[in-house]
């Protein structure tokens, strides 16, 4: 590493690059994740990687801590072509990773963790050298504590020094600062400029802009596993990255004169406590779905869709019945299976485990949530009825199985998902909730998908969809939201509103519902 | 060269049919190997074992009257498992079931009580104790989260007690050479035979009907249904709204019913009164018989004939081969190991690695 | 001797067998595994124990043979739940059936064979010593053991980085994948050390406790310390005063039968299961104890994929 007597502000763009990408590649079943992406990083330079969910960011960063291997393309690390094989190698290296969801063992402590993945014998002075080391940097951390009394931004600190310690050249941070509050962002980022000073080259993964503009010295954009755009962010607004990340192209919703009738879903002053200590919790969410309108909600995954969608579908009661009101009626209390009887229709956003039981056969799967229909008859279940339902399934929606009693886990994403989506929208709901409806799903399937939607839509069902993909949003909905570490923004109409604006909600810059104040989480 | 598993798209509907064939076979093959190694002749050995005891008209009774219980008792402990309620109290409750029944006969078998109406009652009260005895460990779990393996299995030996003291002191008979053991039950309390000249009493039929019962209840009912998607995915359950709590109870009062049945048709059948003990480990045995059954009410009834061959077997085996009873246990045990290695074919293929190619 | 020192005594003694059986099912469970077998693995101990001891009339000799035993059949659990990755739950109740069959069948001509077992030590002048004497060095060698069996895990598990590795595992074997171990083997021996211990449990019943051979004698002593783990919330010198508790609850029928209670033996005998079940009653409400104790993957089969 280069001593810091005079750190020069920017890396000298003339430097050989510490990282070179060429041509990376990365085909999986569904989706091609990366499509011959270039990246190269030189010696103390943060580098942003900008992107949205599904863009590819994950997978290049798998590739280069080597926990996958690229079908094309190389890596060449100080000059020299590499094949990192595995974790361990990269450490080698010398790089680092930092990862979005951490793997920490919560009920050891500090030094116990670290000494896990530190590969060396001295346990007695590690207490000491992660004292000094997280001091330096700015990361204060007390070795003996337990993890699981940390809050999310401490474990993070652990995280963090647990890399330093190896003295990385190259340090990859994924999504750092989705579970900081403003303070300890800031913090941070003298913590890495230091770094950067004295060498280390960093990879800043984030969907955050003005992060981005104020940390970084170069950005490289993804969509889509493509390259689309290389650019200094210091000298960009908020709104030309938001254009490259999201694209330019986004179709235009048909401006349909606003037909909506009465409030099917109302949710009124919605707080829900996040289930386990990685979640979000959800504060003041208030919104309307009415009959004959989509209304979709955008946001980075984590920031509290889960726990939404769970309140909505009824798999998380809440104490208050008039929290949630469906078609008239307060529903807060109620069970799933009974928001089902009131007209609420539900498409997870797991398909295998939660909208169908992998091991049954896709005739169980219909009555799994359909009850009606003579499907059961005074407790009884009617096999002929369940199979004739499924088969009007699998014929109206297109899906192909090879045998109507096969597995529902032998069948391919798209057509569970069609599958899903059809049993739901065939239990002709009043209300019906999508969440990531095309996730995983090839275009021909998705494409039918969202037709269906409006198609329910136009038949005057209130429709709700949540989903990460911003395009999809755009082309059905009539109103948008956004959700946000735990919040919502006002739905607004969506042919009034642009990629800019939503891609500055989704960043969590915005105005929380009713307060003025911007968004900020507890630390 | 390696070998390892590889998992399948579509969980293997043959493997989970033979598995319990190929287990058979290979617990054969280990009987072979252990009569060998006691110094018996293994032909003569398997046929003592397998071939003699059912090789009469009476043997065949037997055969059936010992699979009753163990019908009964797995067939409900079957509907609890499959929802992942874990019974292992059948024992117990099987216990409770023959207290209360028991206590029925000796109470009324003597007074002036239609007789038509005892039988019928007795069994209506076994169930219910079976019942009650499962109900503790279902509240356990439910409001305690208590782990009901545990729970059930420590009320088995609190049940085992309590007949125990019973038969030793306030019910036992005045005129038994003070033998721990109560009075005889009257024959109004006693199950009609079902085969001249054979122990085979009605109680087989009343198996049949629980066999039956349960099979429409598995595959008919709409609660049947529920239960096993908890089992099978418990995500997928609360997403179809499907209540948990109910799932625990249901499947432990099913099992203490069912074992409190069979309770009574022991104290009713081939006993005739209350002794210390009721039962050589119907409860247990009747766990593997879930298992080895496959959880489904058909495989049920015909693994409780393979493990009454197995109980029949130990028996001949003492008196032919003057080997240990116990050796009935030793072969309930390896069978079921067997099952569960077996079981992985139905999940996972086995693979063959070899060296992978430099990428 | 006063009653008092002899209480305290035969407490310690009768929760001996709980000791070994619990501390080694919790180095297990904190690997993350859940092994049900304890009951069957200390009857085989026991048996194998007694069987040794009697025809070598080297108590010690049984005891080694007895740990021996039991570990070789936790290796067929370990094959069966974690190398072919059956359902664990399932795997352990077949290894206790098993052992419960197993041990009956190979104790049959024991039943009224008669050893000189293990004997409480007499440390010349120290154990002479008024209270003090017999209260600590009078014991039975193998209550010695225990002692030393519980300083070791302690150490083990809190102060050396192999026991930090097994911890790790039993918390999150995914993450312990991820940073290099091979958490298979670690647990294959978790289980055998475990099996072990029930084994040495069952030997101390068989030889030192009551010499003899009884079918089924650890009377449900096995599941007890399933719970006792429980109980303790995994840490072990909770095991040890929750062993200790139990031992005494276990005594409580003959102190009341000598002391002139009138209640009949068996319904004092059913005093340790009751205890057991009001004890993991009010542990298992404790939500967030058991959270923040129990290894997070307990009984979950891991798949290395």
């Amino acid at each position: 590493m280069a001593a810091p007597s005079n750190p020069p502000a920017t890396p000298a763009a003339d430097a050989a690059p510490r990282l070179a990408l060429s041509g990376i590649t990365k085909r999986y079943p569904a989706v091609l994740a990366n499509d011959h992406v270039d990246l190269d990083v030189l010696p103390g330079e943060i580098h942003a990687v900008l992107g949205e969910n599904g863009a590819g960011k994950s997978t290049l960063m798998k590739i280069i801590y080597g926990v996958v291997k690229p079908d094309a393309g190389a890596v060449r690390w100080e000059g020299s072509i590499v094949q990192i094989a595995n974790p361990a190698q990269a450490r080698k290296l010398g790089i680092g990773m930092v990862f979005q969801h951490f793997s920490l063992f919560d009920t050891l402590t500090v030094a116990e963790n670290i000494r896990l993945a530190v590969d060396d014998a001295d346990a007695k002075s590690l207490p000491a050298r992660i004292r000094d080391v997280s001091q330096r940097y700015g990361l204060p951390l007390d070795p003996r504590r337990h993890v699981h009394t940390m809050s999310v931004g401490e474990r993070q600190r652990v995280e963090i020094v647990r890399c330093l310690l190896q003295k990385p050249r190259l340090l990859i941070m994924d999504e750092p600062t989705s579970v900081l509050t403003p303070q300890a962002v800031l913090s941070l980022f003298d913590t890495l400029r230091t770094l950067a000073a004295e060498g280390c080259s960093i990879l800043y993964i984030s969907h955050k802009l003005d992060e981005i503009r104020a940390l970084c010295h170069r950005a490289t954009v993804l969509r889509a596993g493509k390259v689309t755009g290389q650019c200094d962010p210091r000298h960009e607004t908020a709104a030309s990255l938001a254009r490259m990340m999201i694209g330019a192209d986004l179709p235009h919703p048909r401006h349909r004169e606003a037909t909506a009738g009465a409030p099917a879903l109302v949710v009124d002053a919605l707080d829900v406590r996040a289930a386990d200590p990685f979640g979000t919790t959800l504060r003041g969410i208030s919104f309307a779905v009415h009959a004959g309108e989509i209304v979709g909600i955008a946001g980075v995954s984590g920031n509290g869709q889960k726990e939404l969608l769970a309140a909505l579908s009824g798999e998380r009661t809440q104490a208050r019945k008039n929290a949630i009101v469906l078609c008239g009626k307060p529903a807060g209390r109620l069970g799933a299976a009974a928001r089902r009887r009131r007209g609420l229709a539900f498409v997870p956003e797991e398909r295998l485990g939660r909208g169908a039981v992998p091991e049954m056969s896709l005739a169980e799967n219909a009555l799994l949530t359909t009850r009606g229909g003579g499907l059961v008859r005074r407790g009884f279940i009617s096999a002929d009825a369940v199979r004739a339902c499924a088969a009007k399934i699998i014929a109206a929606f297109g899906v192909r199985t090879p045998d109507p009693e096969a597995a529902a886990r032998s069948l391919s994403g798209g057509n569970l998902q069609k599958f899903i989506v059809g049993r739901e929208i065939s239990q002709q709901p009043k209300v019906l909730i999508a969440a990531q409806p095309t996730w995983g799903v090839d275009v021909g399937a998705s494409a039918q998908i969202r037709q269906a939607l409006i198609d329910l839509r136009d038949q005057g069902v209130a429709v709700l969809v949540v989903s990460e993909e911003l395009d999809e949003l755009m082309e059905i909905s009539d109103r948008l939201a956004v959700i946000a570490q735990g919040r919502l923004s006002d739905p607004r109409p969506a042919h009034a509103t642009s990629a800019e604006e939503i891609g500055l909600l989704m960043a969590g810059a915005h105005r929380t519902q009713g307060t003025g104040m911007p968004a900020a989480v507890a630390g | 060269m390696r070998l390892f598993l590889e998992a399948r798209p579509q969980p293997s509907r043959i493997a989970a049919w033979t598995a319990p064939l190929l287990a058979t076979a290979a617990t054969l093959v280990v009987g072979f190997i252990v009569f060998k190694a006691l110094g018996r002749n293994p032909l003569a050995a398997f046929n003592a074992f397998f071939v003699q005891p059912v090789a009469s008209r009476y043997g065949i009774a037997e055969l059936l009257l010992k699979s009753t219980p163990l019908m009964v008792i797995a067939t409900g402990l079957a509907i609890g498992y499959r929802a992942n309620v874990w019974n292992i109290g059948a024992e117990g409750q099987l216990t409770m079931g023959a207290i209360a029944g028991g206590g029925l006969a000796l109470w009324l078998g003597e007074s002036e009580w239609p007789s038509a109406a005892l039988l019928p009652l007795m069994f209506v009260a076994g169930a219910l104790a079976g019942m009650a005895w499962a109900a503790i460990p279902a509240w356990l779990r439910t409001r305690f989260n208590a782990n009901e393996i545990l729970t059930s299995l420590m009320l088995v030996y609190v049940a085992t007690l309590y007949l125990s003291w019973l038969v030793h002191g306030p019910w036992r008979d005045p005129e038994g050479y003070n033998f721990p053991q109560s009075k005889l039950f009257g024959d109004a309390a006693l199950l009609p035979n079902l085969l001249a000249e054979t122990r085979l009493n009605v109680g087989f039929l009343l198996a049949l009907a629980i066999v039956g019962v349960a099979w429409v209840f598995v595959r008919r009912h709409i609660v049947g249904f529920e239960m096993r998607v908890a089992g099978l995915a418990p995500a997928a359950a609360n997403y179809a709204g499907i209540d948990a709590r109910r799932n625990v109870w249901l499947g432990m009062l099913a099992g203490g019913a069912c074992a409190g049945i069979a309770g009574v048709g022991e104290a009713a059948g081939p006993i005739g009164q209350l002794l210390p003990s009721m039962s050589p480990g119907y409860g247990f045995a009747a766990i593997i018989v879930a298992f080895v059954g496959r959880l489904h009410p058909l495989g049920v009834a015909l693994a409780s004939v393979l493990m009454s061959l197995l109980y029949l077997g130990g028996e001949s085996a003492q008196m032919n081969l003057a080997l240990p009873s116990a050796v009935t246990g030793l072969f309930q045990g390896t069978l079921l190991f067997l099952l569960l290695a077996a079981d992985v074919l139905v999940n996972y293929r086995v693979r063959v690695a070899r060296r992978a190619v430099a990428a | 001797m006063d009653t008092v020192t002899q209480l305290v005594l035969l407490s310690l003694a009768a929760g001996t067998p709980l000791v070994f059986a619990a501390l080694g099912e919790l180095v297990v469970e904190k690997s993350g595994v859940l092994n049900l077998g304890v009951e069957g693995m200390m009857l085989v101990g026991a048996v194998v124990s007694f069987i040794v001891a009697a025809r070598t009339q080297s108590p010690w000799l049984g005891v080694a043979a007895g740990a021996t035993a039991a570990a070789a059949l936790s290796v067929v659990f370990a094959v069966i739940a974690l190398t072919l990755r059956a359902n664990q739950v399932a795997t352990g109740l077949a290894l206790s059936l098993f052992g419960v069959g197993l041990s009956a069948f190979a104790g049959r001509d024991y039943m009224s064979v008669v050893i000189e077992g293990m004997t409480p030590v007499h440390v010349p002048v120290l154990s002479d010593l008024p209270v003090v004497g017999k209260l600590v060095f009078g014991h039975n060698p193998l209550v010695y053991v225990s002692w030393v069996l519980f300083a070791a895990v302690q150490l083990f598990l809190f102060r050396t980085r192999v026991g930090l590795v097994l911890r790790a595992v039993g918390e999150s074997p995914q993450s312990a994948h991820a940073i290099g171990y091979h958490v298979i083997a670690i647990r294959y021996a978790a289980v055998v050390f475990g099996g072990a211990c029930a084994g040495v449990g069952g030997a101390f019943l068989a030889i030192a406790y009551t010499p003899s051979w009884v079918e089924g004698m650890t009377a449900g002593r096995g599941w007890i310390a399933l719970a006792l783990v429980v109980f303790a919330t995994w840490k072990p010198w909770r095991v040890l005063v929750g062993a200790y508790l139990f031992g005494s609850v276990t005594l409580a029928q003959f102190q009341a039968q000598a002391a002139g209670v009138d209640v009949p033996s068996q319904l004092l005998a059913m005093l340790p299961y009751l205890a057991t079940i009001v004890v993991l009653a009010l542990i298992s409400r404790d939500a967030m104890a058991i959270r923040l104790n129990a290894p997070a993957s307990l009984g979950k089969p891991y798949h290395p994929e």
